[in-house]
């Protein structure tokens, strides 16, 4: 099975590559959004939305996609210590942009043991928070088919994606102090190749394509497990940012928190976009009043100057001064 | 697998016991999501762990390890007590109406005929009665009490829920819950399929746990249907390639056997292969072992097999002990019998039990030869790595050949994966470094001494001499050239046995499949089963057409599965005695009124009518066996055997320990510990992250899963005083390891009976080469003891102590 | 020998027709001029990253990279230079009772009607007003600046107060923005006053119409000198 090289991206990731090879998207033209660009030209045409989603139902957490992560990006995670748990390397990092979380969970409902294993890494948010964060101009992009991807000629390694995220994802790097995390495969996508942990998924938990499709693909899923028993499953794809182009299938959609600490309700946080929002705009206003004030009023008000007399006040007061002895009583 | 991977699509339960699939088969259990995603089917997972594979269960039932026996016994029992059978198949297609002899008997955990001392039953009771017409006798209507069916029931029937609770530590409930899912599968429109691996082979008694499932299946009517079947997983992509060729000591390409040294000619040898039918009309294909075995000598010796020198069977070596089985042979190294040690692709150091019994034989070699691609700990095992690998170097004197290898990326040629499907490889790689196939050192050693016999002679250097060798390049024969001979070929023009007018391969043309072979020297093939892969049509194990007529997961046109191609074994037992299918949902082949066809190719005569040839045509009966007559060393039907080391006693005599035939050897008996000394229960496994003791050489996946750990239950962790990443110390009668302590409720303590197990979980995968940080493995733990049929080690089920480490590990 | 209240010990007269009285010694007017030229770099490299109009300003110190990580470096030096100029600085920046007159008559001190105005010791209260909240802001700074320190502090908080880091930092720069322009406004606007921190001294009538009580001081310490 190849792809249909009329397409503008993979609708599966188990598919090939054309053979005839496409011409490459995303590039400067499929950019919507971009960190402090604020005016930014509109796109030249509209992506398809595409997505991965995640059916944590069928991961067995296996690690594949964490192995085809670091082989096509080309990371060498560092080999750690074993700390008592499954997740390995412990978090993301710089180096692993993806992670198996593994979380035990007594059911209080059924009785029963669970063992929920999340894929954790880049949501590409509609609304990305570390976009938003980023102060660099170009250093965060969003495409037009909902991938966010880091530019890292343009990151400065400031670390505001990290504040910006709301899932906790972005990690910069101690050797090029760049921020790292998933790209989405955006530069195989771009060619008609699926992302590299998709391809790898052995179980089809992962799965890419139009993000319609996947919805589609999900609500199935979530029938198959609700006549499993499983009555709060559903889709995790949050309404506070905007939705997200990789989302989940989830057998407790009602308890998010439960793998391994997914957010019950992802949004940028308030905090950070009174920083990017009001005090950007509102300090920037005031500094600048209070120069061009100052500046005025050097202008326009009397400069407050020493008088001739007052220099003479001087000299007659030193020359009057007593010891102070007494003025010190007081 | 009587089965293929893609088969398990078609199921509707899967049962996974004794494996792990998720974690160590995560490519295969590709096929148990798609079952779950397109059929609805449900996932049980029986297992000391909740495991990856129970993770995405429907239900998961916790088990004591070495008592799956108890478990499935129990099972059998609950399905005939609630009428759970598929009766028309049971009485069809098993020995169930057979009548057993008189003398057999079971009672306090032993079959009629065991002799103490020698440790072995005489079998003889064990046995059909046979008829005055020379064949076995039956009872249709499963009246009489010493038919199978009624021995099985009355012997299962000790294997009540609450025993199950008592010697398993599943509660009844849960136990009670897997039996009705199970039950489910009775019906002729649902199958089961169970998928199985070395959580049940490395037990003391791996083949009888297989054969409790079996059995279960079988009442189930679960065989040679879609989506259904034993399923064993392999652990490597060819390991199924090297059973077939002959992996076991005593077995010859295609699972014939050694001699003896009581069969000293032909003759002698062939008196106990005739494979006589033990009912009238019955196919027993293996009267056709004489065309098989002439064609293997006339492989190995070519024109020096002849009739007149009974094939050259005196080149054979002849066993003097059943088997010669890798314990054996490390035991013999350990006593200084055996001094010059090849060890191809293999890597005991780490694999085998008792480490330090491994460790101290081969330090008593005086040559060693490893031929890996990897620098193993075995090829390393005298260097001293500090507190992994504490040897005096000083003092082993044994020479250490280290021969790279290539790996299978740089070679061609095939991998017989588990559902018997030949693929073909191609190299994707040039070997590096000094890297050689195995192929040429193997033909550099030959070489060199058929040159040693040629120019000094010997006692019998014939069989080296007359090896027939004939390659183009005779330093390297070719992946092709050796396939070819595998599959055969036509020594002389081969006709048609009915019309001897008809010619069907000419001499010297590839055989079109084993039904070509002849008893008369006039074909050759070193390995009948896998004849067809590369016949006159080229080499079918290339095929790669992934087509598959309605989606029934056949697959015919991709590569070639042995034997015949066909995709699941006894696949006529898929139709009803009128030829149709059980479940016309899943048609497999069916008689059209004169021959057998559909989707796989009939494992039948095709002209076999349905109601005169049964479907089990191996067997002489032509049904399978639900009472295996004396074909296992252990019993004909299962029954519950402790491992050798156990923290409780067998519920049905006390006094026994392990299974009372498998072999021990002198020395390690007195290394079986018991549970006043070691409280604990380990059993050993794989992880995901990791294959065996390759990975750890990569850096990708040593960071995946970097250090050795433990798994343990929150309730040891608390009374043992340890922490989550803690080091601990864990040791057994045999040897001590260190590891970080990883503490999960994924294993709970179970309650058997008023004793409460708990169970640790010791993984494979780390050793002192490689990537990863050095660790052990659970083989430094390990009893010296096999599997009574096999030999395979106990690797499941030991007893071991634990406590939190003092200081931390240093190298 | 009795504690001057209204100024330093070292504060003197240095000559006396006309008047010259030295305000600040050589190394205290290095250690504000260090203050001085940090926190102008620290304002440069921090609007830049402020504010997507203003991320040219990095091009002063060669690129986002270099910015990003001269910015915090900076603000160490910031914080120990201005740390050792507090310590020479607090006690006359301590409050006293003329200071509420003086910011109670503002308007007066803006319309620069100081004949109206108590008399002052060597700060008015505007310019405590600048030293508390400079040291207020750098405190405020150096703290919420560790906290998003990512080079070196990436785990010292948890996202959530680094997203408070975040915010409080940029709002204490703008605030020590409008202190520094006033600052430095007031400087200007004064004539007079840039002298101190240049020459080190003031003339004489500076002193009378700004600081009389200092210069009252100071004067009646030479007096008490015998050697003059």
């Amino acid at each position: 099975m190849t792809m249909d090289p009329n397409l503008d991206s993979p609708r599966t990731a188990v598919s090939n590559p054309p053979i005839q090879p496409m011409k490459a998207n995303l590039g400067v033209g499929d950019v919507v959004r971009a960190s402090a660009m604020p005016d930014l030209p509109k796109p030249e045409r509209q992506l398809t939305p595409v997505a991965k989603l995640i059916d944590v139902s069928k991961c067995i957490g296996c690690k594949a996609c964490q192995s085809a992560c670091a082989e096509w990006n080309d990371t060498v995670p560092e080999i750690e210590h074993n700390v008592g748990m499954f997740e390995n390397p412990h978090d993301l990092t710089p180096d692993m942009f993806t992670l198996m979380r593994f979380s035990e969970f007594d059911n209080p409902q059924t009785g029963e043991f669970e063992w929920l294993i999340r894929k954790d890494g880049c949501m590409h948010c509609e609304d990305p928070g570390c976009l938003k964060a980023c102060p660099a101009p170009g250093a965060i992009v969003q495409y037009s088919n909902g991938i966010v991807d880091f530019i890292h000629e343009n990151c400065i390694g400031c670390g505001y994606c990290v504040t910006g995220c709301p899932f906790n994802v972005p990690r910069v790097s101690k050797t090029d102090h760049k921020s790292y995390k998933c790209t989405l495969c955006s530069d195989r996508v771009a060619v008609g190749q699926g992302p590299a942990c998709a391809k790898a998924c052995p179980t089809q938990a992962i799965v890419f394509g139009a993000k319609e499709d996947m919805i589609e693909h999900a609500n199935m899923r979530v029938a198959d497990l609700k006549s499993r028993g499983y009555e709060n499953a559903g889709i995790y794809d949050p309404e506070g940012v905007g939705g997200t182009h990789v989302f989940y299938v989830l057998h407790h959609a009602d308890q998010p928190e439960l793998y391994s600490g997914l957010p019950a309700n992802p949004q940028i946080s308030p905090v950070v976009r009174g920083w990017k929002g009001v005090t950007k705009t509102i300090g920037l206003a005031v500094i600048g009043a209070a120069a061009v004030g100052s500046v005025l009023h050097g202008l326009f008000a009397r400069a407050n100057r020493v008088s001739a007399e007052e220099e003479r006040e001087a000299e007659h007061l030193v020359e009057t001064t007593v010891p102070v002895k007494g003025e010190e009583a007081s | 697998m009587t089965n293929s991977w893609t088969d398990i699509k078609n199921t509707d339960l899967v049962v996974v016991m004794g494996g792990n699939a998720a974690e160590a088969h995560p490519c295969g259990f590709k096929w148990v999501t798609e079952a779950k995603a397109h059929r609805g089917a449900k996932l049980i997972v029986v297992d000391p762990r909740f495991t990856r594979t129970a993770s995405v269960s429907d239900y998961y039932a916790p088990i004591r390890p070495g008592s799956d026996i108890a478990f499935l016994m129990g099972l059998i029992n609950w399905m005939i007590q609630n009428d759970k059978v598929q009766w028309e198949y049971v009485k069809n297609f098993t020995n169930a109406a057979f009548i057993v002899k008189d003398e057999f008997g079971w009672s306090d955990g032993l079959f009629s005929g065991y002799d103490p001392e020698k440790r072995d039953y005489d079998k003889s009771s064990w046995d059909y009665v046979i008829g005055d017409d020379g064949f076995a006798q039956v009872d249709m209507t499963l009246q009489n009490p010493r038919c199978v069916w009624n021995l099985l029931k009355e012997h299962v029937s000790r294997y009540t829920p609450e025993l199950v609770e008592q010697v398993c530590g599943t509660p009844k409930d849960k136990f009670l819950k897997v039996a009705e899912m199970i039950g489910e599968c009775s019906a002729v429109d649902k199958t089961m399929t169970s998928m199985y691996a070395l959580g049940w082979t490395q037990h003391s008694k791996g083949a009888q746990n297989i054969r409790g499932m079996a059995m279960l299946q079988l009442i189930l009517g679960n065989i040679g249907v879609r989506g259904g079947g034993m399923n064993a997983l392999r652990g490597h992509s060819n390991i199924q390639g090297l059973t077939d060729v002959g992996l076991m000591s005593n077995l010859l390409p295609g699972y014939m056997n050694i001699p003896t040294e009581k069969e000293k000619d032909w003759t002698t040898y062939m008196s106990s292969r005739s494979f006589k039918p033990l009912r009238p009309g019955q196919t027993s294909y293996w009267q056709n072992y004489p065309k098989f075995m002439v064609s293997f000598m006339k492989a190995m010796w070519g024109d020096a097999a002849r009739a007149d020198n009974d094939w050259a069977f005196h080149y054979l070596p002849k066993l003097d002990v059943p088997t010669y089985d890798i314990l054996r042979m490390f035991d013999l190294m350990n006593e200084g019998k055996i001094t010059n040690y090849f060890c191809q692709g293999f890597n005991p150091l780490l694999s085998f039990p008792n480490r330090g019994k491994v460790t101290s034989a081969l330090s008593k070699l005086k040559l060693l030869v490893v031929m890996d691609p990897l620098e193993t700990e075995t090829a390393h095992f005298w260097e001293n790595h500090g507190e992994y690998n504490d040897v005096d170097t000083a003092s082993i004197q044994t020479e250490v050949l280290e021969l790279p290898t290539t790996s299978f990326a740089e070679d061609d040629g095939s991998l017989v994966n588990s559902g018997r499907w030949m693929q073909w490889h191609w190299a994707a790689a040039t070997p590096p470094g000094q890297a050689k196939r195995d192929t040429w050192i193997m033909a550099q050693i030959f070489l060199r001494m058929k040159k040693m016999y040629q120019d000094e002679g010997g006692p019998f250097p014939d069989p080296i001499l007359n090896l027939t060798w004939e390659y183009k390049d005779e330093n390297e024969p070719s992946a092709e050239e050796l396939a070819k001979e595998l599959n055969g070929r036509a020594l002389a023009d081969v006709y048609d046995l009915k019309d001897t007018t008809k010619l069907l391969t000419a001499q010297g043309k590839q055989l079109l499949n084993f039904s070509q072979m002849r008893d008369d020297g006039s074909t050759m093939s070193a390995c009948w089963i896998y004849s067809g892969s590369w016949n006159e049509e080229g080499n079918n194990m290339a095929r790669r057409d992934n087509s598959d007529p309605d989606d029934t997961g056949a697959f015919l046109n991709w590569s070639f599965a042995w034997p015949l191609n066909r995709r699941i074994l006894y696949n006529r037992a898929s139709a009803d005695m009128q030829g149709k299918a059980w479940d016309p949902s899943r048609k497999l082949i069916e008689w059209n009124g004169e021959k057998w066809a559909g989707y796989d190719v009939p494992d039948i005569a095709p002209t076999a009518k349905p109601d005169e040839v049964g479907p089990f045509i191996m067997n002489p009966e032509g049904s399978s066996r639900l009472f295996t007559r004396g074909m296992m060393r252990d019993g004909p039907f299962p029954t519950h055997m402790e491992p050798f080391e156990s923290p409780i006693a067998n519920v049905f005599n006390p006094e026994m320990r392990g299974n009372p035939v498998a072999r021990v050897f002198a020395k390690d008996a007195d290394q079986f510990a018991t549970s006043d000394e070691f409280p604990f229960v380990a059993t050993s496994y794989r992880l995901t992250e990791h294959f065996h003791y390759w990975t750890k050489h990569n850096r990708i996946n040593s960071a995946l899963q970097p250090e050795f750990f433990v798994e343990i239950s929150e309730e040891l962790a608390a009374e043992k005083g340890i922490t989550k990443g803690g080091t601990v110390r864990v040791w057994s009668k045999r040897g001590s390891v260190t590891a970080k302590a990883l503490v999960s409720k994924r294993l709970r303590p179970l309650q058997c009976g008023d004793k409460l197990v708990h169970v640790i979980g010791i993984p494979l995968h780390w050793g002192f080469m490689g990537a990863a940080r050095k660790g052990f493995g659970p083989n430094s733990l390990t009893p010296f003891v096999g599997d009574a049929n096999v030999e395979t080690p106990e690797f499941k089920a030991f007893l071991v102590n634990i406590e939190p480490a003092q200081g931390e590990v240093v190298s | 020998m009795t504690k001057p209240l209204y100024s330093e010990k070292g504060d003197h007269l240095e000559s006396t027709a006309p008047v010259r009285v030295s305000r600040y010694r050589g190394y205290t007017r290095a250690n504000h001029w260090v203050t001085a030229l940090s926190l102008i770099v620290l304002l440069l490299s921090g609007l830049a990253l402020f504010h997507p109009s203003l991320y040219f300003l990095t091009g002063l110190f060669g690129g986002g990279q270099n910015t990003r990580w001269l910015h915090p470096f900076v603000g160490i030096l910031l914080f120990f230079s201005f740390f050792v100029l507090f310590a020479q600085l607090w006690k006359l920046n301590l409050p006293r009772p003329e200071d509420r007159t003086w910011v109670s008559q503002i308007g007066d001190v803006m319309k620069g009607n100081e004949e109206r105005l108590p008399e002052l010791g060597k700060y008015n209260a505007g310019q405590k007003g600048v030293f508390w909240g400079m040291s207020i802001l750098i405190l405020v700074l150096i703290g919420s600046g560790v906290m998003i320190w990512e080079q070196y502090f990436p785990d010292l908080v948890s996202i959530p107060v680094r997203r408070w880091a975040v915010l409080v930092h940029s709002l204490a720069a703008v605030a020590i923005i409008l202190v520094f322009i006033m600052h430095v406004y007031a400087a200007i606007w004064t004539r007079g006053t840039i002298s101190a921190m240049t020459r080190g001294s003031v003339t004489g009538g500076w002193a009378f119409r700004h600081h009389r009580k200092w210069l009252r001081e100071v004067a009646g310490r030479e007096g008490r000198d015998p050697a003059e």
